[in-house]
């Protein structure tokens, strides 16, 4: 017997109607206060996310990955971390990065091509999109290692520990790469929060094509615990989250983290969903919306008004507008910069061949 | 009739999957979606999800399995995304499907065809514009090739999966739109698989180009006849095995060659056709050989690609410094 993979068997603290759910194992920590922080977070994180959306439309990025749908298993699991974590995402994680710190407008830029992955990762220590699948586990596991080497786990003062939190989709867990990083993590009980967000698709795929039990029950194959939650639930996966962070920091070893959701949104702007999936299914879908039952939540605890809601809204047009403008203001890079990008120690050959670069072009120009 | 590369290389694989009931095609989104290029749109309708099959995403699993059919007797036709997702499968490809036959003492081939869309000029992000040719044209046991014009397509992916050994076939994915006339109805190729093709004959030098770099060599030649420049451009097709009659013959002509990719230089197709030109045509040369190609750089930022890849100025440019010699 198999547990259908779609079978929904998972932690909610939120229901869909913005209901406070009791859990056996888990509760929400945070206050209301807390809460409308986290609603906030994804306010504007869904915003940055649309006009990166609407950017791509004009020409002004050549590609987007949208994140609409997934905000609150970024914001939750985001905001569950602290320094000295580290946090290694895939590509899509554009709520992540906003908790992180990072300005949006330079995760524009390496969508409209001007630079590579190139924000300052290391004040929040959040690293490099990854766009080969999976390979982004593996570094995690290794940065885990090093955590452990730097005496950063099982300390008994608990805020002297620190995890790796990896990110990576429904897709990934079919690679190589991320089931070979489930062993040595396991091996070394190295500190690392495996958070997988199943949007239940890998672009055209659906999720029964790569796994057919329940992503979280693989980890019990592994060696480790694996936690299935309500991916649009933000209470829940900030819940989820900070025990697995305890756990692995605590030198008790990896977790992974099934966070159920959906790809609200195409692949990338790209993608066209109408060629593999119903619009029933997106509408079931959108009536899970996670941003709409923390609204509902907070407004029905008086813990927010509309006020509020208009103060957020404003807030997030603004950083749109800013963006907007910040977009086609980011400075074109130059060619003549990679070469001494290469290596640490720039080789002749390299030298050479930028010297020669830039005497052709300037023979253009006088021509 | 008039087709794009994109639907010459859907009909191709139609034909070979209608002739054939041992060809089959795997890789990820190719069914339902018929890839993420729609190369083979409409052929999971057609043909079933056992022939075309969508494959979990893992390019190690889908080229090794694809080792295993062929074993069996299969002739699978896999699709790898992106150029630069085929290193998961590298492994399989260079230590595994290269070898089977050396290994076995001929007992088995592996008649296994692996598609890359490959190159840049797409304004793509990390990892979609890579050109790793090379790595496979090293190694021995593996056939590489690859079209650089819609009829070439529609033949040249009929030929590989009708090769009782293993092809790699690199598409120039920007030249994916760009149309031409074939003749589906036609019963044969109008050349081997492995035969270089002088697409414009001339007399004072020699382009040597394939995939996406030939088009550009066609529009630098049509450039330079202008100035009274009459160049000949050679479409290698084949780039392992190399076609070294057609080469050589052409550079004994013209006494000049340039040799034009998008890989990076170093140690790159140019760096091998060079070495057997001087070997073979050294008292013909009228100039060293010479290579114009991508830099010595993993592939830049998209909005630098212009600078990057090889193009017609830099290809005359090369011209000249060929002539002044
Ligand atoms: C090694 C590799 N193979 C293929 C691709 C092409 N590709 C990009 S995203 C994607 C699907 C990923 O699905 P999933 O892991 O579920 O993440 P999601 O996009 O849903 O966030 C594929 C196949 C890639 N980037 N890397
Ligand atoms: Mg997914």
């Amino acid at each position: 017997m198999t547990e259908a993979a779609d079978s929904i068997d998972f932690v909610q603290l939120l229901d869909q109607a913005g209901r406070r759910v009791e859990h056996q194992d888990f509760a929400y920590a945070g206050t209301d206060a807390d809460i409308a922080a986290r609603l906030r977070d994804m306010i504007l994180a869904r915003r940055i996310d649309s006009e990166a959306t609407a950017l791509q439309r004009k020409g002004e990025l050549g590609l987007w990955p949208p994140m609409l749908g997934q905000e609150a298993a970024q914001i939750g699991s985001a905001r569950a971390s602290r320094m000295p974590d580290e946090l290694i995402p895939s590509y899509r994680e554009h709520g992540v990065a906003w908790c992180a710190g990072i300005d949006p407008i330079d995760l524009l830029s390496t969508f409209r091509g001007t630079s590579m992955a190139c924000w300052p990762s290391r004040p929040k220590n959040f690293h490099l999109y990854s766009f080969v699948i999976g390979s982004q586990t593996l570094h995690a596991v290794g940065m885990a290692m090093g955590m452990q080497r730097d005496g950063l786990v099982g300390n008994e003062d608990p805020d002297a520990n620190g995890a790796a939190v990896v990110y990576f989709g429904d897709g990934a867990t079919s690679q190589g790469d991320v089931n070979e990083a489930f062993i040595f993590a396991a091996s070394y009980a190295a500190p690392v929060v495996f958070f997988c967000q199943n949007n239940q698709y890998a672009i055209s795929e659906p999720i029964a094509l790569q796994s057919r039990i329940p992503l979280y029950r693989r980890a019990a194959g592994f060696g480790f615990p694996g936690v299935r939650v309500d991916g649009n639930d933000v209470l829940a996966v900030e819940a989820v989250t900070a025990w697995a962070l305890d756990h692995a920091r605590a030198g008790k070893g990896p977790v992974l983290v099934e966070a159920y959701t959906y790809r609200m949104g195409a692949h990338t702007t790209s993608d066209d969903p109408t060629k593999y999936r119903k619009a029933e299914e997106e509408a079931e879908w959108r009536a899970k919306d996670p941003i709409e039952r923390v609204t509902t939540y907070l407004l029905n605890a008086g813990a927010i008004d509309q006020a509020w809601l208009d103060r957020v809204a404003v807030e997030s047009e603004a950083l749109a507008e800013r963006l907007r403008a910040a977009c086609v203001e980011l400075p074109e890079p130059k060619l003549e910069d990679s070469w001494h990008q290469v290596y640490a120690n720039t080789p002749d050959l390299l030298e050479n061949q930028r010297t020669e670069y830039l005497a052709y072009q300037a023979a253009f120009e006088v021509n | 009739m008039n087709l794009t590369m994109a639907k010459a290389l859907n009909a191709g694989l139609r034909r070979a999957l209608g002739a054939d009931p041992k060809v089959l095609l795997a890789g990820e989104d190719i069914g339902k979606l018929g890839g993420v290029f729609r190369v083979t749109e409409g052929l999971q309708a057609e043909f079933g999800p056992d022939r075309v099959v969508d494959s979990p995403l893992a390019e190690a699993g889908i080229v090794g399995t694809a080792v295993g059919l062929a074993m069996r007797g299969y002739r699978p036709v896999v699709e790898i995304q992106f150029d630069g997702f085929v290193y998961p499968a590298f492994d399989q490809i260079v230590s595994q499907v290269s070898r089977i036959r050396f290994r076995s003492g001929g007992q088995f081939g592996v008649p296994l065809v692996v598609r890359i869309p490959f190159g840049g000029g797409i304004g793509a992000i990390e990892h979609h514009s890579e050109s790793p040719e090379a790595y496979f044209a090293h190694t021995p046991g593996l056939k590489v090739v690859t079209c650089s014009n819609p009829l070439d397509a529609y033949w040249m992916i009929q030929q590989a999966i009708a090769d009782d050994d293993p092809v790699i076939f690199f598409e120039p994915k920007r030249r994916y739109h760009e149309k031409g006339e074939v003749d589906t109805d036609a019963d044969d190729a109008p050349m081997s698989l492995y035969q270089a093709r002088v697409v414009k004959p001339g007399t004072d030098a020699t382009l040597i180009a394939y995939g996406p770099m030939v088009r550009t060599c066609v529009e630098a030649a049509i450039a330079a006849d202008k100035e009274g420049r009459n160049l000949e451009v050679v479409d290698l097709r084949s780039l392992s095995p190399l076609d070294d009659a057609t080469i050589l013959a052409s550079v004994r002509r013209t006494g000049r060659a340039i040799v034009v990719h998008e890989a990076v230089g170093t140690l790159g197709m140019g760096a091998e056709i060079a070495a057997r030109i001087q070997a073979e045509c050294f008292f013909e040369l009228q100039a060293p050989v010479l290579r114009v190609t991508g830099y010595d750089l993993p592939y830049p930022p998209s909005r630098t690609e212009d600078g990057y890849l090889p193009d017609l100025d830099r290809v005359l440019d090369a011209v000249d410094r060929s002539l002044a010699y």
